[in-house]
């Protein structure tokens, strides 16, 4: 049975299902970061797969790609800050207790 | 083909190791199955012909984002009491298991217009003159730029002791 672009498609929506799962149902916030992460991944993969399949010369999806990693950079960076300065003033990072803005 | 091969391995590793981010109890070795992950996710690149996106994955990912990963586990070290599930965990399995249904029936139901041209074998030329070329993408290019500085200043401005 040969690879091709439905495999790359179910492969990804599996790791993104994971990673929903991991964002909806964890407490630890470094854990939903990382979740988030499996996220972007599991869209990248299916990038990388339409361009490879669907569009082999033009390459858009490469692009794309790329810019959605320069984007999760800069979100892990901006999260993790976030989670370190609500650690330091509240001495936990589990999102249960994050209930600052609740009426 | 030998591509097939490795794409069942990887894929079997990286299911693995997106459960195993979650599973874990410990949080330090969740971090170091999503390094295995993002690993992996480079070798999937491998075998889909996007070598450029390959090593990006591993200079960005491997290289730089589970670093912070890391060091922000390292830093809320001593609140980690194991990896519990919060209330919304059974709402949860369902929205995982209705989503990862309907994206696969999708996939496998429509007709997707597979080219059959060979995949081009140098792939950083051309993502180049995309990026950067008359015509392609430079205008994101110049705003990811603006978008890295922003977040470099935001953490930093978060971050700083008062």
């Amino acid at each position: 049975m040969t690879v091709g672009l439905v495999h790359y498609l179910v492969l990804s929506a599996i790791l993104f299902s994971l990673g929903l799962y991991g964002v909806l149902a964890k407490r630890n916030a470094v854990i939903i970061l990382m979740c988030v992460e499996i996220m972007l991944n599991a869209v990248n993969i299916a990038l990388v797969a339409f361009s490879r399949y669907v569009t082999p010369l033009a390459l858009t999806g490469h692009v794309f790609a790329i810019f959605v990693i320069a984007v999760a950079a800069a979100e892990a960076a901006v999260g993790i800050a976030i989670i370190i300065t609500i650690y330091r003033n509240h001495k936990t990072i589990s999102v249960d207790k994050f209930d600052l803005t609740k009426w | 083909m030998v591509f097939d091969i490795v794409f069942w391995i990887l894929a079997i590793i990286s299911i693995a190791a997106a459960l195993a981010v979650i599973f874990l109890r410990d949080v330090f070795r969740a971090a170091l199955a999503l390094i295995l992950l993002f690993l992996v996710i480079a070798g999937i690149y491998i075998t889909l012909h996007a070598d450029f996106l390959a090593v990006v994955q591993i200079l960005v990912y491997v290289g730089a984002i589970s670093i912070l990963l890391i060091v922000g586990i390292m830093l809320t070290r001593d609140v980690h009491k194991g990896n519990p599930s919060g209330k919304f965990r059974i709402p949860a399995i369902i929205v995982g298991i209705l989503l990862v249904i309907t994206l696969t029936f999708t996939a496998i139901n429509t007709k997707w217009t597979i080219s059959d041209k060979p995949p081009v074998e140098k792939t950083p030329e051309i993502i180049g003159q995309m990026l950067f070329a008359e015509g392609g993408f430079l205008l994101p290019v110049e705003i990811t730029a603006i978008l890295l500085l922003t977040a470099v200043l935001g953490a930093i401005v978060l971050i700083r002791e008062k």
